[in-house]
């Protein structure tokens, strides 16, 4: 190895520093924030250490719920906030990593940004290592301010670092793994799948395998970098030695990535560039064909990623019944949520909640697409065809609109599918899942339409959709565990959704969410015809 | 009736002021040059055209319609290539050019095809892949192919080779045979003398100077250096020449386009060895329109 291929990671370090300086803080500051309020509201509503019991073991021989957010490690306030705040923590700590390698690697090659750099006095392997050594940097500072946090907060010292520093190994190993993602293809997209399919595999085989900690399929944890996370057991029994393979993974992914990073081009992938289609296909080709063409493969990715996590879901809800009929102690726990079929219901509609902001987030994604268009200028070729900003602006409505109602359906449908044909009562469970996962439409909607308001009104801080949608989930998430007063919860589109399994089906709040999505979207499209483009 | 007229127009990006006062009338048929330094409001002048920007105050009416209202009626009718042309990475050129294409109206497959083929295009990579002068290619295929009566094209050959800037003054002749209009904006004088009918020129949001080329003329000075094999003598008291001046065995000298021959004449006595001329550049010409106004200013 050759220090001449890292010249330069100094400079790069500072223009990512430079570059990032508002989102580096955001997330490095989210993870830490988050676990402190869930502590706090843990010990505000289970003071004694009988009623931490008392939850604990309830969780415990939930196996639905331990699937989704993961065991709990101990029945005290520390074990509870890992148990709670791990899922959210995990997902920022990971997302935050790998975008932003990939942001400072790929997508500055695939823009064309690197092509100045790489001019300059820099080593093929220095944007890698530079990204790297700055997601280091950030890793360090979440695991001490989280672990910092948890201490102030009376916590055990032990306890507080393994899970701090679990959360930076976690993140570490997503930054090395977006390294070696974004040395694979020509396009920032494509490595930013590939890494958000790996973490739906990590996050799969994680509840899986805790789940079945009785059946002996809890080896599956072992093999996922998330499952690690848990593993460590923190405020527990604080399993140092699972660090170990997050260091091996994490080496032996950066050294894959830096190698690959200096034997290919700058700007080819590892993998062969595929040829398009001389032609334009011929079927009739409008704005809303050209929006479907370029949305149709993140669509199928959303879908995709939701069909996993149904079936997922329904594998888990049948699971749990023959747990029951296995074990008749669990009876009580049963009892307490109403029976079996009230249990998978509960389980069920806890995990629509997921379902709703994933939907959501497509939805807000699949939206502020027109802004992108317009900030790339790729929007002047169309409007200076006779298409109007109606009809280009309603094209991309319209994908949404029913994009979102596939999304949805693909959740439903293989979660129905799954839990019907082992539960054998198909034509009872199929239809009531789907409507019960559809009701969400109408909330996922308002999303859209606050997504397209922004952007018809205010382009510029069109991204505040995405705040909007952190305050959404922030509320339920918080509001709940810190009991805040319900007029501040109904702000959020999702808490009117009727919880169709546990309450049944109320059309007046699906029809009113409609209305709010419906005079958002028109107020977009308004404001959108009545300002300059670009 | 004019197929483009502008009065007063009149743009600001919040508070800055980016169009004062703009007029300019292109006429049915004519190729127009709408020329200037970058940052002058070419782009911005175009994007109103095209209905994109709102317009602050002032008249524009394009085909004898307002370009905000009737935008999309109006973009039936006229092709638009942009400076900086930015695809969809994930679609093939060829894709893109059909989908332009359609979205302006129908247009003639074996024209398209025939365009690949001059500018010598291959539409099956993915955009991009595809070098600025070939995503330019791409937006020029598109805007040929559509059989309109107006072309709005905005530094259209920046990143072609000369060849193919060939291939593109081919194009616009070819379209101006057939009666068609064309604005083209332009930063390369020599473009736009080569091509078109009338030119106006922009600096800093205001239109400095407009009318034929001939008209022009008294702005353009050509840049000459030569040598001979004898001093040249008496040069500058010769009507038409300026800035005389000798290094080594070289001469330079700038002269009117009106005096040329007689310049040319003068120097054959003297028995020419090596002859250039440069024609002006946009900053000579702007130069020299500054000259004339503070001397105007002076007199």
């Amino acid at each position: 190895m050759n220090r001449h291929e890292f010249a330069g990671t100094r400079a790069l370090i500072r223009l990512i520093l430079r570059r990032d300086r508002l989102v580096l803080p955001i997330w490095i500051a989210l993870p830490p924030l988050f676990v402190i309020l869930v502590a706090a509201a843990f010990a505000q509503l289970y003071p004694t250490a009988a009623s931490q019991q008392i939850l604990a073991s309830q969780l415990v021989n939930s196996p639905g719920f331990v699937a989704l957010l993961g065991p709990v490690p101990a029945a005290t306030i520390g074990g509870l906030t890992v148990w709670r705040s791990s899922i959210f923590a995990v997902l920022i700590v990971a997302g935050g990593n790998a975008l932003t390698t990939i942001r400072h690697t790929r997508s500055d090659e695939e823009t064309g940004r690197f092509e100045l750099l790489g001019s300059g006095a820099v080593g093929r392997r220095a944007p890698l290592a530079a990204s790297l050594v700055v997601m280091l940097g950030a890793d360090i500072l979440v695991a001490v301010l989280v672990a910092g946090g948890l201490l102030a907060f009376g916590l055990p010292f032990a306890g507080s670092v393994a899970f701090g520093a679990s959360l930076a190994a976690i993140g570490l190993m997503f930054a090395s793994l977006a390294g070696v993602a974004s040395q694979l293809t020509e396009s920032a997209g494509i490595a930013r799948g590939i890494v958000g399919a790996f973490f739906v595999l990590f996050y799969v085989l994680r509840a899986i395998g805790d789940a079945s900690e009785t059946s002996g399929q809890s080896w599956l944890s072992w093999i996922s970098p998330i499952g690690w996370a848990y593993l460590v057991q923190p405020f527990a029994k604080e399993r140092w030695e699972v660090f170990a393979l997050f260091l091996a993974s994490v080496i032996v992914l950066t050294e894959v990535a830096l190698v690959l990073s200096s034997r290919r081009d700058v700007g080819s992938g590892t993998f062969p560039l595929r040829l398009g289609p001389a032609r334009a296909s011929h079927r009739p080709g409008g704005p809303l064909a050209l929006m479907w063409r370029l949305q149709r493969r993140t669509l199928f990715a959303w879908a995709s990623l939701l069909a996993v996590y149904g079936i997922m879901i329904g594998y888990l809800a049948k699971s749990s019944v023959d747990l029951l009929a296995a074990n008749p102690q669990l009876a009580n726990l049963f009892a307490f949520f109403g029976g079996t079929s009230a249990y998978t219901d509960a389980l069920f509609t806890f995990s629509f909640t997921f379902v709703g902001w994933i939907g959501a987030a497509y939805a807000i994604a699949a939206t502020l697409r027109l802004q992108s268009e317009e900030t790339e200028k790729r929007v002047d070729h169309v409007l200076a065809a006779s298409v109007s900003r109606l009809r280009w602006a309603g094209s991309d409505i319209a994908v949404v609109i029913i994009g979102s109602a596939l999304v949805l359906v693909a959740f439903g449908l293989p979660a129905g599918l799954t839990y019907g044909l082992s539960a054998g009562n198909m034509a009872y469970e199929l239809p009531r899942l789907l409507v019960a996962t559809m009701v969400y439409l109408p909330a996922i909607w308002v999303l859209a339409g606050i997504a397209m308001a922004l952007y018809g009104l205010v382009p510029r801080f069109s991204f505040v959709s995405w705040g909007a949608l952190g305050a959404f989930i922030g509320v339920e998430v918080i509001g709940e565990l810190l009991k805040v007063s319900q007029s501040v919860l109904n702000i959020s589109p999702f808490k009117h959704v009727p919880a169709v399994l546990v309450s049944g089906l109320s059309a007046t709040p699906l029809i009113s969410l409609t209305f709010v999505a419906l005079a958002l979207i028109v107020v977009g499209l308004i404001g959108f015809q009545h300002r300059s483009i670009g | 009736m004019s197929v483009i007229q502008i009065n007063n127009l009149t743009k600001y990006y919040g508070k800055q002021l980016a169009l004062d006062n703009v007029d300019l009338t292109v006429e049915q048929g004519e190729v127009y040059g709408f020329i200037g330094p970058n940052g002058a409001g070419k782009t911005t002048t175009l994007r109103i055209l095209l209905g994109l920007l709102r317009k602050n105050s002032g008249q524009v009416s394009v085909l004898g319609r307002d370009p905000w209202r009737d935008a999309v009626a109006l973009h039936r009718r006229l092709a638009y290539v942009p400076g900086d042309v930015s695809l969809w990475p994930n679609l093939s050129g060829g894709e893109v050019i059909d989908l332009l294409g359609r979205l302006r109206g129908d247009f003639d497959q074996s024209r398209r095809n025939e365009l690949v083929e001059r500018f010598k295009f291959d539409p099956t990579k993915p955009c991009r892949t595809y070098s600025t002068g070939n995503r330019q290619k791409v937006a020029l295929i598109a805007a040929f192919v559509s059989d309109v009566e107006l072309f709005v094209l905005d530094e259209p050959t920046l990143g072609l080779d000369p060849l193919m800037e060939e291939v593109f003054r081919g194009c616009v002749a070819e379209v101006r045979q057939a009666g068609k209009t064309v604005l083209l904006s332009s930063h390369i004088l020599a473009e736009v003398e080569a091509l078109c009918d009338r030119i106006s020129i922009i600096n800093e949001g205001m239109i400095v100077e407009s009318g034929t080329l001939a008209e022009l003329q008294h702005l353009t000075r050509i840049s000459v250096t030569v040598e001979t094999a004898q001093p040249v003598t008496a040069l500058s008291e010769l009507p038409g020449v300026h800035d005389v001046r000798v290094d080594g065995v070289r001469l330079h000298f700038s002269v009117d386009a009106g005096a040329i021959n007689r310049a040319m004449e003068h120097l054959t006595r003297f028995d020419v060895q090596a002859l250039t001329c440069t024609p002006p550049t946009l900053e000579d010409l702007f130069l020299r329109h500054y000259e004339l106004q503070t001397g105007d200013s002076m007199r």
